[in-house]
This record gives structure tokens, sequence and C-alpha cells, in this order.
């Protein structure tokens, strides 16, 4: 879903999300009208100032009358809604979904230059996940250090395409993309050459500091030392939309 | 008919092992072997990824000394980057060495051996425990964990926390010493050092009764491997590798850690998933070496320190011929000297006005394709070799554990006293608990090599040339 344009004339709407009353625009999504209010829902792809695609399915919320659940990222809001961000069934769907993650890939909190700045790791902390009830799938993956700046683990890649995103819609450059299906999937630099020799990517290093793991990182840290900073981001996406 | 006593798994060794003996028809001992059950493949999985990982990666080894990994690791990877690290950050790694070689010294001594020490190699096995010394001395079960406690927590102060600390990184260290931080150090020092001593004195007295383990556990003539300063004194962090042999003569000297493919080669045994590493110019097996206090004792020229020297000096005397201290049994006594060495060193250091400098960390990338970095980890000598490729990924990892570096002895060090006390016709628990006993005077570290698993009863079994189980002990 692209991010809509800035328009000068909305209707506000009213609607309630776990019994508060709340009024936003109606070009807002309910997980925008969450984050202004500070109501808590774990998200992974999604990110103030990128495209949403809806994939991670962790801000699944409840809408009284329909009989599914909706992604918060990807659903406007109306007039009257009625949102429940945190029941039982939901904390248990985040849950069962973050470990997931944790056994698709190798997600070695205590080894990882992102330990402690890691925004998976926050989610299982916050999801309650004190060990993974599935097995791992212990499948090794590449590691990709052939950039001068930057390396690429894809053991600990989510698969969010926050770096696919950014690097599009905000660099412009258009380096990353997304190949292989299933458990083969996996974000890609240039048509899969080693990142070191691609010819598009500028070394802006947006992908790194959107990257919510230590899948993207910067060389040269060690274990703990990547804190990423992502404050750029809304202040460039504003800029652009303006333009 | 022949027959194998199975001691598995050895108990109050920071690990999991098993010791079998193979008897002959008259009930002696034919042959002893320590074995290694558990296989780790940290060589193995470590390729692949990136050299910076590999300080957090090797220390995931163990629980008990991770600091000794973190430190060979990191000056491995000190030598891929190909800088010399700012003098402060080599003093502030030193002290959390011997911050560590206080807390694993105190749990060597106090928490595992003591009970054997005090209570008696025969004493009841449900009371040879650290419940038990704490009912029988009250004040020295107190006393080994405050020291443990002083050491862990100057490590956390150093590194954020006691047990995997990030703190030390490639290039030195990634945050200076508060003056909060040293005078709270400095304040638990004297305190320590006062325990580590009167332990020392304590264990004076103790000596003597323990003539007869001293004359059998492992008195047999092996060459001594250790790093000494580049004066020959007592080192734990850096210098060079001297290999002295049993009449004390100097085989090597100032031998680069860098060098050291030249004098260690590695065998393997099918029994057993630790290496067997030798001193090369004599072969193997008869390359047998020891390593760790005993062997770092017999090699140094001097401590440096004013206490431990008188220590040092008192140490010689337990050989009563001139050459170096050769019962393994003295382990036990060189690591109380080590205490107060560590102590007393951590105090110097941090009364260096220089150890508050921020300037802690040299940058730079993999400007090598291979790094050595060799320390002393409490139990020995620790190796750690990397090769990397043009992009920094670990292409092979060879590590030398202390605890390896000790297999050969220790394999000696069993039968010789499995020969001296186990009567295969009549056996007894606290037999079998001497041949237990050799092995925790190493302080092997198999957690370096193995994890230890659920309960750990001690089961003993006597097999005959069938196999057929025909005794059984067990100990939950």
């Amino acid at each position: 879903m692209p991010l809509p344009a800035p328009q000068a004339n909305v209707r506000v709407v009213t609607l309630k999300i776990d019994g508060l009353d709340l009024s936003a625009r109606e070009d807002e999504t309910l997980i925008e009208v969450c984050r202004e209010n500070k109501i808590p829902i774990p998200s992974l792809c999604w990110m103030e100032g990128l495209s949403i695609v809806g994939a991670c399915r962790l801000c699944m919320v409840e809408v009284s009358g329909s009989n599914r659940l909706v992604a918060a990222c990807s659903t406007r809001v109306a007039e009257g809604m009625e949102v429940q961000t945190n029941t039982e069934q939901l904390q248990r769907y985040r849950r069962t979904l973050v470990e997931l993650l944790f056994a698709e890939r190798n997600h070695v909190c205590s080894v990882c230059v992102s330990n402690g700045h890691c925004e998976l790791q926050w989610l299982a902390q916050t999801c309650g996940v004190d060990h993974v009830r599935m097995p791992y799938r212990n499948a090794g993956y590449e590691v990709d250090s052939s950039h001068e700046m930057f390396r690429v683990d894809h053991n600990r890649c989510v698969l969010c395409t926050r770096c696919v995103r950014v690097c599009d819609e905000i660099e412009g450059a258009h380096t990353w993309d997304v190949m292989g299906r299933g458990s083969d999937c996996k974000v890609i630099t240039d048509l899969a050459r080693p990142w070191g020799d691609s010819s598009t990517c500028t070394s802006c290093g947006k992908c790194v500091q959107v990257c919510p793991t230590g899948a993207l990182v910067k060389q040269g840290t060690s274990v703990g030392e990547m804190v990423k900073d992502q404050q750029f981001l809304p202040i460039l996406a504003r800029r652009r939309h303006l333009r | 008919m022949s027959r194998t006593i199975s001691i598995e798994p050895v108990t109050r060794i920071e690990g999991h092992a098993r010791i079998t003996l193979q008897l002959a028809d008259t009930g002696e001992v034919e042959d002893a072997k320590f074995h290694l059950t558990q296989f780790r493949g940290f060589e193995k999985f470590c390729e692949g990824r990136p050299y910076r990982e590999m300080p957090a990666l090797t220390a995931r080894t163990c629980g008990i000394c991770p600091v000794s990994h973190l430190l060979a690791s990191n000056k491995a990877c000190d030598d891929l980057l190909a800088v010399t690290i700012p003098p402060t950050a080599e003093k502030l790694r030193r002290i959390m060495n011997l911050a560590q070689l206080v807390q694993s010294h105190a749990l060597s001594f106090f928490h595992l051996s003591s009970p054997d020490l005090l209570l008696g190699w025969d004493s009841d096995p449900a009371r040879r425990n650290i419940f038990g010394v704490m009912a029988q001395d009250p004040q020295l079960a107190r006393n080994g964990i405050r020291l443990r406690q002083i050491g862990q927590t100057i490590i956390e102060m150093l590194g954020g926390k006691k047990i995997h600390p990030t703190w030390v990184v490639p290039g030195g260290v990634n945050e200076a010493l508060s003056e909060d931080k040293r005078s709270a150090m400095l304040a638990m020092l004297p305190e320590g050092l006062q325990i580590a001593k009167d332990t020392y004195a304590f264990f004076k007295t103790l000596v003597p009764k323990f003539k007869d383990e001293a004359e059998h556990f492992g008195t047999m003539p092996t060459l001594f491997l250790s790093l000494v300063s580049r004066e020959g004194n007592l080192e734990h962090y850096d210098g060079f590798l001297r290999v002295k042999d049993a009449q004390g003569r100097i085989v090597e000297d100032e031998v680069p850690p860098s060098d050291y493919e030249r004098i260690i080669g590695e065998a393997v045994e099918d029994f057993s998933y630790m290496k067997f590493p030798y001193y090369k110019p004599l072969g193997y097996p008869r390359g047998i070496y020891r390593v760790g206090p005993l062997a770092r004792l017999n090699n140094a020229d001097a401590c440096g320190t004013p206490f431990a020297d008188v220590a040092l000096a008192e140490f010689r005397t337990l050989q009563e011929d001139s050459g170096p201290v050769a019962s393994s049994f003295h382990y036990h006594y060189a690591r109380l000297v080590e205490i107060i060495f560590a102590l007393e060193s951590m105090q110097r250091l941090l009364k260096d006005p220089k150890i508050l400098d921020t300037r802690v960390r040299a940058r730079a990338r993999g400007n090598r394709s291979e790094g050595i970095g060799v320390s002393e980890a409490p139990r020995g000598t620790l190796m750690h070799h990397y090769k990397i490729d043009e992009h920094g990924l670990i292409t092979w990892v060879d590590l030398i554990i202390a605890t390896g570096h000790n297999n050969l002895a220790m394999n000696r060090s069993i039968r010789q006293v499995a020969d001296a006390y186990v009567d295969g016709n009549d056996i007894k628990e606290g037999m079998l608990n001497r041949v237990e006993a050799v092995i925790r005077c190493y302080d092997p570290c198999l957690s370096c090599a193995s994890h230890a698993f659920g309960q750990m009863p001690m089961v003993i079994e006597v097999k005959d040339a069938a196999g057929q189980v025909v005794k059984r002990l067990a100990r939950d």
C-alpha cells in the first residue's frame, strides 16, 4: 500500500480503541492512531515513512463486527469503529509469530552485534517469549561481508523488506530486492551479486539503519555495539511528500 | 578375566567426563583412561562467521572461564587487525583476567576440592561437598564464597556482567574505567587479600597430612609450559612461551606465542573428544607436558609482588630436590599462591594513575589473514588461532584449550593413582574418589569441551571381558 499523499481537507472520525474514545483523520491507519495515542502494538515490517506491506502480521487487531483479524498497519480508521489491540487471542498469536521467526533462522542474540538494541529481541521480551516451543530449523544461511562499510547476515533476517523499501522509496537506488520462495527467500543486492560488487548501492546506510535486527550492520562493530538511528526516516519521508 | 571399572561422570569438576580402569585377572590396574564424552564442534561451526563475533562466540565455550576465551580471542583479533592496543586497555584487560583467576581458583579450591581436603577422601559422599564444608568450617566456606564474589564483582564492574561480558573488543576495550569503579574495586581488594593469606596459611598446615597423596598424585616427569613475562616472571596475559623439563632446565624460552605451532603438536585418540597436545620435538606421547598454576610457578623466575614472592619461595620447598615441584597434588598450593599474586597485582594496576585514561581502543579493519592469541587461563595456556578470508569471514579455527594441554598428564595421573590405591578385588568408594581427586587437582574445565546435563550420578561398573557387569556402585 503506497503512502497516501497529504491532503488539505480530510474528515475527522471517532472510534474506540481498547475502550478509549479517540478521534483521527480519516486517512490514517489504525497503527498510526495507536502510535499517536501511545497504545502499544507490536510491528516489524511497518515503519513510519515507508510504504505498507502488511507482511509480518504482528500488528493484527480485533475489530467489532468483523469475524477476522485485520492488520492495524493496512486498515484505515472508520467512523464508529471499535478495536481491541491486546486480547488473549492476539497475545497468543503474536507470541507464536515471534517464536516462528526465531525458529526459522539463527537469531543467536548473545553473539549478535545488535544484542540489546534489536527490535526482534524487544518484541520477544514484550510478547513473553521465554522459550521457543517449535524445533529450530538450524539451516545455515550465508553472510555477505563483501561491502566495505556494511555486512548482511541472512541468518538474522526476518524478511520485513524495510531495506528494500527504504532503498527504493527514500534513497531511490533500488539496490535491494527479494529473491526465492519459502525458506529460500532472501533479500538480495543487484540481482544477487555480492553487495560489495553492487553498482547501484550508494553506501548511504539507510538500509542498515532501518533493519530491525542484526541482519544489516556496520562493519567494525562488536557484540552489542550496533545501535541504529531511525530518526532520519520520517523527516526525509515528509520532505519527499511535500516536494 | 580382565575387567573394566567405569567412573561416570567424574564429579566436582567443570564439565562431563568418564574414567575407565581396566583391571587384569589379578585385580591390578592394567590401564586407565580419562574420556571426554561430549562433542562441541566450536572449531567447525565458527567457520563462515565474521571474525568480530569470535570473542563472544568462543566465550560461550564456558561459563566458568569465559573471560579467558574473551581475552585469547580478542588477542587473536588484535593480531588480525595488526594493531597495538592502547596501554591502558592492556592494563584493564589484565585486571579482568586476574579477577577471573581469583574467582576461578576460588571455585576450584573452596567449592570443588576443599571437601576432599577438609572432610577426607573416605568421608560420606553425601556430605563431601560445599555444604559439608559449610557445616564443618563455616568460615572457610564463607571465605571461599566471598573471594569468588570479589573476583566476579570486579569482572562485572569492568564488563557490565559477571558472565560473558562483551566489554573487551578487538583493538582494546569499549569503555574506559571510571574513578567510582576504581575506588570500589580498590576497597574490596584488602579483604580479598586477607582471605587469600589466611587460606594460604591454613592450607600450609594441611599439606603435611597429605604426604602420601603428594607422592602418588601425578608425580610423573613431564615438561612444563606457560607464558612468562619479558623478565621471566609470572605472567597471565602476554609475554613469551617457556618450556622447562622435569629437571628444571629451560628447553624453550622467549618463544613468541605466534610461533606456538613450532613447539606444540596435537594428536587425537579414539577414546576421547579432547585433543592430546604434545611438545613436538619429543613427539607423541613422549612430549607430555603440564600447564596451569603448577607449571606457571615452576617456570617463573619470580612472581613480582611482595607476598606472592614469599609464598613462591615456600612453594619451591615442596620439592625435596632442586627441580620443579613435580606432584600434581600441589596444583592446589600453586592456585593459592596465584590468588595472592592476582590480588596484589590488581591493587598495583588499579593504583596506576594512567588506568583512568580514556584512550582504550584502537580501530582498524582486518589487515592480516591469520591471527593468533595466547593468554593464560586459570587452568593453563589458552591458544586461539584464526584464519579469515578477504572479507573478514572465518575460514579456519584452532583452539587449544588449557585443559587439553593437560590431557596426557591427567591420563598418566589417574593411572598412577589407580596403581597406588585401587584394589580391583574390593572396590571402595573412597578409593575411586582419589582417582577423581587427582583429576580435580588439574581443575579441568571440560565445560570448554562439553556440557553438563541433568543430574550427575556417579556410577562405577566392573565388567568382565565379555562386557558383563559383575559389580556396580552407584551414587545419586
